[in-house]
């Protein structure tokens, strides 16, 4: 195994020092460390954080290979300065038995990019009608300790309540994707002034802030752990913050698209999509179907309310909601679209870009503490003497084009295409192996 | 001149007003014994329908035919739509076939945008889902001025399901650009959330048929299906057309000057009853005449009263 040595790196944003690393832990930290045996990475201007956890990708395998694998997924991740990646469940099949799971898992392993996390499903395919075998889940080597049918809301409260219940058994979490489905039934986007103007069926704010209410309550109730996906409007920040002042046992990940961009990106005026970007957009042409993401894109206010939170800590952690889809899923009219956008190879970039050079910050929304959510021992830890060597080295004055065509997802729809972005990875490292070197995937 | 006509906001008022000048002129091709004009010969258009609607199917093809043109209908039932083909196959289809304007009807609010960024024609927007139907709000302003004279000033109502409608859209902005004033009303369930600052400030909305009428100088009627009552927007038939239907007493409160309208088809004993639908002051069968004038101009304006 090879030692690497990195010079005059700033750890989580502190004074420069070296990182030796060997046999797949940080070996030593100091300056002007000595090596001989070891490949020496010049870091300076370098920052290292520990490698990023993503408590939310879609890797499409089984089932949607045509628009991503586990393989593809993880070479992005770590391309995005991630370690591990939570596999969500709505598969094809739905990982919802130990088999699926476990070959999830598989996949990961073999890929060998990033840790490979499966999230097992809830309910029986998705279905929301009965628990799903979350005990054998748990139990199977892929060691589920995340169950969510996100994609689908559980929306059934007594059903919700049971699975809450359940998953203490083995230290489970249920993540719950909030959303009333009566409604939004036909839903589009965000209801509100643009949805008026383009006469697309509204996604109201209340049908997440609803939900949220009605799960924190639960939570309390049966003293179990929730976790909130993708967080999107200010009311839920307001419950949210409600509820962990009551001291419920409650976490919530916000995306980086909601921290960005805004609803009216979907009529085509980009100037108003994103105040901090007026001047760094491409003409986006109106009902462009990349924007098309569940939950909606929401308003200005929603956005600041967002950012206010994640600084705050009423939201726990950025989740990338990484969803690829296949081009001709997203070349089409609006309401035919699938819903999601990629976000593994940009979300640092946007993090940077909304909170600033905030090192510290960024380690615990985007690495420790949804380490700590997923249980995911060895990840989420500051490089320091005798950690595991996940980490990430990001360069942060570099500024790079997104161009969609050099993206290592198989898909291509990212919401940032021709944008100009800060930040870039420029290594990887897991368990002490190079991921990622000079900015490309190693394999 | 625009290139494509896909939003009534599309229209500042001095093209408007030369749309709407231009059908006058049109108009009169209706009255001559041979109703065609050379204007279009040897240009294609395409009536591209994702969705049954004869009424403005028949008026785009008249109006392409009064102008020479060439008119190929490509209904999307028994086509290749109906074997999966995307939308952007087809726009490669047309673009290929030389379609020099393509007239979509699509159910997906939008579509007519997705299609204009796949062709080189112009596209028309003959309405997309619960978005807009421009050339309905242009027939319906063309309606107005030639029974009233003028625009500007003018108070329009527009009632009934305006949540789901496309002609309403389209009617709010074209009418708040050529100076006329818009007053919504219906019940709260089919009114859109902040349609005012949406579309047009200045928009009212009011809950109160009866209270609105006395003002009015036109007063617009859309189409409500019946089904939305099973999606509880309202109660019963019965109740919408008790609270919202136009019939004779309520006609009897509007104005002397006043008209009716109605995009059609109608709803009879739903939004409006017999008696008013038949009366002189609806300007109903008048709006189907004027419809083939404006699309007229419409195409004319697009495809050959300009630079191209």
């Amino acid at each position: 195994m090879t030692a690497y040595l990195i010079r005059n790196v700033s750890v989580v944003g502190s004074a420069p020092t070296d990182l030796l690393i060997r046999d797949g832990v940080v070996a030593e930290t100091g300056a002007g460390l000595t090596a001989p045996d070891a490949t020496v990475i010049d870091a300076t201007g370098l920052v290292a954080l520990p490698g990023l956890v993503d408590l939310h990708t879609h890797l499409r395998e089984p089932g949607r290979e045509d628009a991503e694998t586990v393989e593809s997924g993880s070479r992005a991740a770590a391309l995005g300065g991630y370690t591990a990646v939570c596999a969500m469940a709505n598969t094809s099949p739905v990982a919802d038995t130990a088999g699926v799971v476990e070959q999830v898992w598989r996949l990961g392993r073999e890929a060998g990019l990033v840790d490979v996390q499966p999230i097992g499903a809830v309910t029986v395919g998705l279905a929301g009608e009965r628990l799903a075998e979350l005990g054998a889940m748990a139990d199977s080597a892929a060691r589920v300790r995340i169950f969510s049918d996100d994609g689908h809301c559980v929306a059934d409260p007594k059903l919700m309540r049971r699975a809450l219940e359940y998953v203490k058994a083995f230290d489970g979490v249920i993540a719950q994707h909030a959303e009333e489905p009566r409604l939004t039934e036909g839903a589009q986007m965000h209801e509100g002034e643009v949805s008026t103007r383009l006469g697309l069926t509204g996604w109201p704010a209340v049908a997440e802030e609803a939900i949220i209410a009605r799960d924190v309550l639960l939570a309390e109730h049966v003293g179990s752990r929730l976790h909130v996906c993708h967080v999107s409007t200010a009311g839920s920040v307001e419950v949210l913050r409600h509820a962990k002042a009551r001291g419920v046992k409650v976490t919530a990940e916000v995306t980086p698209h909601h921290l960005l961009l805004t609803d009216e990106v979907v009529s085509g005026r980009s100037e108003l999509a994103s105040p901090a970007l007026a001047n760094n957009w491409s003409p986006v042409a109106p009902y462009d179907p990349v924007y098309k993401v569940n939950p909606p894109l929401r308003t200005a206010a929603d956005v600041a309310a967002l950012r206010a939170a994640l600084a705050e800590g009423v939201i726990d952690i950025i989740a990338t909601d990484h969803a690829p889809h296949a081009v001709e899923d997203k070349e089409c009219e609006w309401a035919y679209a699938r819903p999601g956008m990629l976000g593994l190879e940009t979300a640092l970039s946007i993090a940077l870009d909304v909170v600033g050079p905030q090192w510290d910050l960024i380690a615990e929304r985007m690495s420790r503490a949804p380490a700590r959510i997923a249980g995911l021992d060895g990840h989420g830890l500051d490089p320091a003497p005798g950690v595991p060597a996940n980490l990430t080295l990001v360069d942060p004055a570099v500024r790079r084009v997104i161009e969609p065509a050099e993206l290592a997802s198989r898909s291509r729809n990212t919401p940032y295409a021709r944008m100009t972005l800060p930040g870039r990875i420029v290594a990887t490292f897991l368990r002490g192996e190079p991921t990622v070197l000079d900015g490309k995937a190693v394999k | 001149m625009i290139r494509h006509l896909l939003s009534g906001g599309d229209l500042d008022a001095a093209t408007a007003t030369q749309i709407l000048d231009t059908a006058t002129e049109m108009a009169t091709v209706a009255g001559r014994e041979v109703k065609k004009l050379p204007a279009l010969r040897g240009r294609t258009v395409v009536n591209l329908f994702y969705e049954d609607s004869t009424r403005t199917r028949i008026s785009f093809e008249a109006a392409a035919k009064r102008l020479s043109a060439d008119v190929i209908n490509f209904s999307a039932k028994g086509s290749s739509v109906t074997k999966g083909e995307s939308l952007k196959d087809t726009a490669l289809t047309l673009q290929a076939m030389g379609a020099d304007a393509v007239v979509v009807r699509h159910p997906a609010s939008g579509a007519p945008h997705r299609l204009a960024n796949w062709v080189d024609g112009s596209v028309v927007n003959a309405g997309d889902g619960t978005h807009e139907h421009p050339t309905q709000a242009l027939l319906d302003a063309y309606t107005m001025r030639s029974r009233l004279g003028r625009l500007a000033g003018l108070h329009v109502a527009i009632v009934g399901d305006v949540l789901h409608s496309r002609v309403a859209r389209s009617n709010v902005l074209l009418l708040s650009t050529l100076g006329a004033k818009v007053t919504l009303v219906g019940p709260p369930t089919l009114i859109p959330v902040d349609i005012s600052p949406a579309l047009a400030p200045g928009t009212d909305v009011s809950y109160d048929l009866d209270a609105v009428l006395p003002g009015v100088d036109v007063v617009m009627m859309l189409r409500v299906q019946r089904e939305r009552m099973n999606d509880s927007y309202f109660p019963s038939a019965r109740e919408y057309a008790r609270r919202y239907g136009l019939d004779g007493p309520r006609l009897r409160r509007l104005p002397e000057h006043a008209i009716v309208m109605h995009p059609g088809p109608m709803n009879r004993g739903m939004e409006i009853t017999p008696e008013v639908a038949d009366s002189p002051r609806s300007t109903i069968v008048e709006q189907v005449a004027n419809g083939v004038s404006v699309r007229m101009a419409v195409l004319y304006l697009l495809l050959g009263g300009n630079n191209r």
